[in-house]
């Protein structure tokens, strides 16, 4: 066959706009970015930063109308699948992005930083997260990992004049690229055994025995994206590049872009490797007990807010990992999905109101010490009341938010019924009773210690950052009374069929 | 069992009543103090008036069975329904929990504990309130949960901002300690649940099934709601947390704490533990029992050690737990009548010790038992008052202690059926030993505080100094407010318990009905 032929004989594959719509939507609003940072004069850039919101929300709408139709859209083969997983993740990264937005604006401005370029590179960034959660072929997870990957190592040395900054972007770079390498072999290895890049295929072929070439694939990918998600050991990056990027991006980091690492992971595991579970769940049981201990112990030391949000995050990361050790069982695949999903909603909302608090404390103190937030309960009574929401809620107290996460995801070790589901839930308990060593470091200053230099100057909280906690705590707050709320959301007919609910 | 479901509102509206009042005084200025104190009062007293008339739409003939039944949809993915009900066991209790918040916050009209901030303050206990009514009435293990948990952080605050000098070392112990327990009951809850068939949490269900959970599997989950109860009751060895937080903590924290938060654990053992495992709390049950008498002991020991007046009366919620321990161990309807009745005495009676304890240490700005004396020549009645909950708190026939202790340490003479006899007998006589103890320090206390004449520090009074110690005042209006119910209530019920112990009965009996040979 001639390249002539071939190429008149190609039909181009049906595109249903509908199920791109979000997608779409998002591309014309990073065009519409783009044009509008050359062509605007320098003292209306302000003006990119509602253009970028409102592109968001109206990729939003989509969604909405994908999740009132009737589902699941396979397209390409099965190559981009529009189901309701998908739909609540990008659901969940636009909103996310949208907070993001809101907590980026003044901070932008305060600190004269370039304006329309980081709209442009986050909107591309939330782009490749969007689409993460349709991919369903290691190519296209491949491409979605890097789209939402490079922009964000940009965004995160984005401070060019601060050493630190430039140091979070060189470290989550290098660290990422070879993350990516690591990915890349394990897949181009699942692609030499099965002959398929298409995710259910591999998961067809991928049953029965378990050889070194398969297990090395599966450890392979895995490992890539354990550092994605900060797993430790694979977490050395987070704390440097959470500590030196602005604080936005770090908040867009720990939520948006571990998030897509999870979606990534879920894909991959429950569509192409359901077959290798004696080779993923032990190693999902390791990192994850691993993860939230030592995320636990060492955010214990910290003295800097961010960096011990840093280590929170690992932490949580750990306790998002926790299902994926039984995951594979047939009676609790369908709980672990929902667990995760559910998790990665309440964390969400939790960890970015969490940020938008930092935010609006650092514009006044000009400190990330914890410290600096002695005697917050004095002079900002609202802020602290709302942090200690945010903090209770990581730290999965009833009844905010997290603690129907940490209830979901020890439901679905327990419901798996093996000893290994047990013992990792434990560990899962003790955790959580440690991590309040750290949330209740930051209430403790807050609630019991007086201003660190005696300046109670109330704290002017800007109307974006007003918003966004609007919506985080509200969310925090709601879905913590009312979990039914988010676990319908969760509540998943599975990945386009694979999982059984 | 039947259900009997009118008026099924009286519980949702007394338990989240006082969030009401807590959305209200969010909007009032935090200078208004007064204002603040006022809707706190009024909402803690509207509350305790639904419980009212909650306890005059009881049905007494049918208090072995859940009233007032509410059960709606919660979070159907997980099975679990707001389900919330009320029989003789709870209603006691939840009655308790709004009668003591009121007075509390009564008492803190002029005693806000420094630093301020009554709004704060109130708020909190309101909260508090919340949590405590409703892990009382929830019939669900997941919202008894939430209930449970709920009143974690306001009291890990009310320690930590209100306390004393070692404020945040007592807050996070307590915190950690009841954390720590919580995350494996939770285990526990839901073990239990898949075990049972993933059908639901509803505690009714789960007591028809869990007896068929295979042993040693009962062992295993019991262990985790053992040691989740365990600490907030808190039993020997998991006690350390309570001198500490009840040291600590201002009055009206320490007051909350010791008479109704305990109580939380011994209730999870009574409604949760012992009904849905009946295998396993037969194989614990000698060492919960030895743990009890463990804890009578070493609280009395403990009390006999204590220089600080506070730290004796939180040693001595240790050794009065341990009867109340001791009686649920047995596993029989009198036992846990006996401990049930415990649970509200010694709330009625070391909360006001509490107070009483508070009142001192606002007079003499110290509690250190050697410098306090003569306490019933300068203050006649605060001294009065200290002596009568003393007596009652020592288990004096005729005041409520007594019938909380004494037929407790009785019914470990002859346990249920299957538990080993002689070890109960040990444990009776070992438990009849504390209570000699107990009369022991408390007396002593009494004898060194309220007796002999005032110490040379505190002697100055009425002498003309004007700045010297004109703190020393007797009962204040405030107090004889909010004490005057609780010392009537310990006098009512020690001369006639039968007013609680009918209500109790039949709920004990329908819930210790797998143990009666069934």
């Amino acid at each position: 066959m001639s390249f002539l032929t071939a190429v008149t004989e190609w039909a181009a594959p049906t595109i249903d706009y509908h199920a791109l719509a979000p997608e779409i939507v998002l591309a014309a609003g990073i065009v519409v970015v783009l044009l509008a940072d050359l062509f605007l004069r320098e003292d209306r850039k302000s003006l990119i930063s509602p253009l970028a919101s409102t592109s968001l929300l109206a990729a939003f709408i989509p969604v909405l109308t994908l999740a009132l139709s009737d589902g699941p859209r396979v397209m390409f083969d099965g190559r981009y699948v529009i189901d309701d997983f998908s739909l609540v993740i990008k659901g969940l990264f636009l909103l996310a992005g949208y907070v993001v937005v809101l907590l980026s604006a003044d901070y932008l401005r305060d600190g004269d930083y370039h304006f329309g370029e980081f709209w442009f590179l986050m909107l591309s960034s939330l782009l490749g997260m969007v689409m993460m959660a349709s991919s369903r072929d290691l190519v296209s997870v491949f491409v979605a990992l890097e789209f939402l990957s490079i922009p964000a190592y940009m965004m995160a040395a984005w401070r060019k004049r601060d050493p630190l900054s430039n140091e979070a972007g060189i470290k989550y770079y290098l660290l990422g690229v070879f993350a990516s390498a690591v990915l890349l072999y394990g897949m181009s290895l699942l692609y030499g055994i099965t002959g398929s890049t298409l995710l259910v295929d591999i998961g067809d072929a991928l049953v029965g025995e378990v050889t070194a070439i398969r297990s090395l694939a599966v450890l392979f990918v895995i490992v890539g994206f354990a550092f994605k998600v900060s797993a430790v050991p694979f977490h050395t990056w987070a704390p440097d590049t959470y500590q030196g990027a602005p604080t936005p991006v770090t908040a867009f980091l720990s939520v948006a872009s571990k998030a897509a690492g999870f979606v990534a992971i879920v894909t991959v595991v429950f569509t192409a490797v359901p077959g290798l579970k004696d080779v993923w769940q032990p190693v999902f049981w390791v990192l994850a007990a691993l993860t939230m201990t030592v995320g636990n112990v060492v955010a214990l030391r910290q003295t800097n807010i961010v960096r011990m949000l840093a280590y929170s995050s690992v932490a949580q990361g750990g306790f998002i990992l926790m299902p994926l050790a039984v995951a594979g069982e047939s009676a609790a695949s369908g709980q672990a999905l929902r667990a995760i999903v559910t998790y990665l909603l309440l964390y969400a909302a939790t960890n970015l109101g969490t940020f938008a608090i930092v935010i609006a404390v650092a514009r006044k103190t000009r400190s990330g010490e914890i410290s600096s937030y002695g005697g917050l309960f004095g002079y900002a009574p609202g802020l602290a009341t709302l942090m200690t929401i945010f903090l209770a809620s990581l730290a999965g107290i009833p009844p905010v938010g997290g603690w129907f996460g940490k209830f979901a995801a020890f439901q679905a070790l327990i419901s798996a019924g093996t000893g290994w589901g047990y013992a990792l839930a434990v560990i899962g308990g003790i955790n959580s009773a440690v991590a309040f060593g750290y949330y209740g470091k930051v209430m403790r200053e807050m609630w019991m210690k007086p201003a660190p230099d005696g300046d109670t100057t109330p704290i002017e909280v800007r109307p974006a950052i007003a918003v966004a906690l609007a919506i985080t705590a509200g969310l925090t707050l709601v879905l913590g009374a009312l979990p039914g709320l988010v676990v319908r959301f969760g509540d998943l007919a599975g990945l386009a069929g694979v999982v059984g609910g | 069992m039947q259900v009997l479901s009118d008026n099924n509102w009286i519980l949702t509206v007394g338990t989240f009543l006082p969030l009401v009042g807590v959305l209200l005084m969010l909007f009032v200025p935090k200078a208004e103090e007064a204002t603040s104190k006022a809707i706190g009062i009024a909402t803690a007293a509207a509350t305790l008036v639904v419980g009212v008339l909650t306890l005059v739409l009881f049905d007494y003939g049918k208090a072995g069975e859940m009233q007032f039944v509410a059960n709606v949809e919660w979070i159907p993915v997980i099975k679990s329904t707001y389900y919330v009900g009320l029989d003789g066991i709870s209603l006691p209790l939840y009655l308790l929990s709004m009668a003591i918040t009121l007075l509390v916050m009564i008492y803190s009209w002029d005693h806000v504990p420094s630093p301020g901030n009554p709004k704060a303050f109130f708020i909190l206990m309101l909260v508090l309130q919340t949590g405590m009514a409703g892990s009382f009435v929830a019939r669900d293990l997941v919202l008894f949960f939430v209930f449970f948990e709920l009143v974690l952080l306001p009291m890990y605050f009310m320690i930590g901002v209100w306390g004393g000098e070692q404020r945040q070392y007592a807050s996070l112990k307590f915190f950690l300690y009841t954390m720590f327990g919580s995350a494996l009951m939770l285990v526990s809850f839901l073990a239990l649940f898949f075990k049972t068939g993933a059908e639901s949490f509803a505690i009714p269900y789960l007591v028809e099934n869990g007896g068929a959970i295979a042993k040693n599997t009962q062992i295993w989950i019991f262990a985790g709601m053992f040691i989740g109860f365990a600490v907030k009751v808190p039993m020997f060895p998991f006690h350390t947390w309570l001198p500490d937080a009840h040291t600590q903590a201002p009055t009206q924290g320490s007051v909350i704490l010791a008479a109704i938060l305990l109580k939380l654990g011994t209730y999870g053992f009574v409604r949760i533990a012992i009904p849905v495992l009946p295998d396993a709390a037969r194989e614990w049950a000698p060492w919960i029992g030895l743990l009890a008498v463990i804890g009578i002991i070493y609280g009395a020991f403990g009390c006999l050690a204590q220089t600080d007046m506070k730290r004796l009366i939180a040693f001595s919620s240790v050794a009065h737990m341990g009867f109340v321990m001791l009686g649920i161990s047995t596993l029989t309807e009198f036992g846990v009548n006996a401990a049930i009745f415990g649970m509200v005495a010694h709330g009625l009676i070391t909360g006001m010790l509490f107070f009483v304890a508070g009142s001192v240490k606002e007079r003499y700005h110290t509690l250190e038992i050697k410098r306090l004396s003569g306490m019933l020549t300068q203050m006649p009645r605060l001294g009065w008052i200290l002596g009568f909950c003393a007596m009652a708190s020592l288990g004096l026939p005729g005041l409520a202690g007594f019938w909380g202790e004494f037929p407790a340490i009785l019914s470990a003479y002859q346990p249920a059926e299957g538990l080993p006899a002689e070890t109960f007998r040990t444990y009776m006589v070992v438990a009849a030993i504390g209570t000699v103890f107990a009369a022991a320090y408390l007396l002593w206390l009494y004898q060194r505080t309220a007796f002999g004449e005032p110490t040379a520090e505190f002697s100055g009074h009425g002498d003309g100094t004007p700045d010297d110690h004109h703190d020393l005042h007797d009962v204040g209006v405030y107090e004889w407010i909010a004490w005057t119910p609780l010392l009537v209530s310990i006098l009512v019920f020690g001369v006639y318990p039968q007013l609680m112990f009918k209500v109790l009965d039949p709920a004990v009996g329908v819930t210790m009905r797998v143990f009666n040979g069934g």
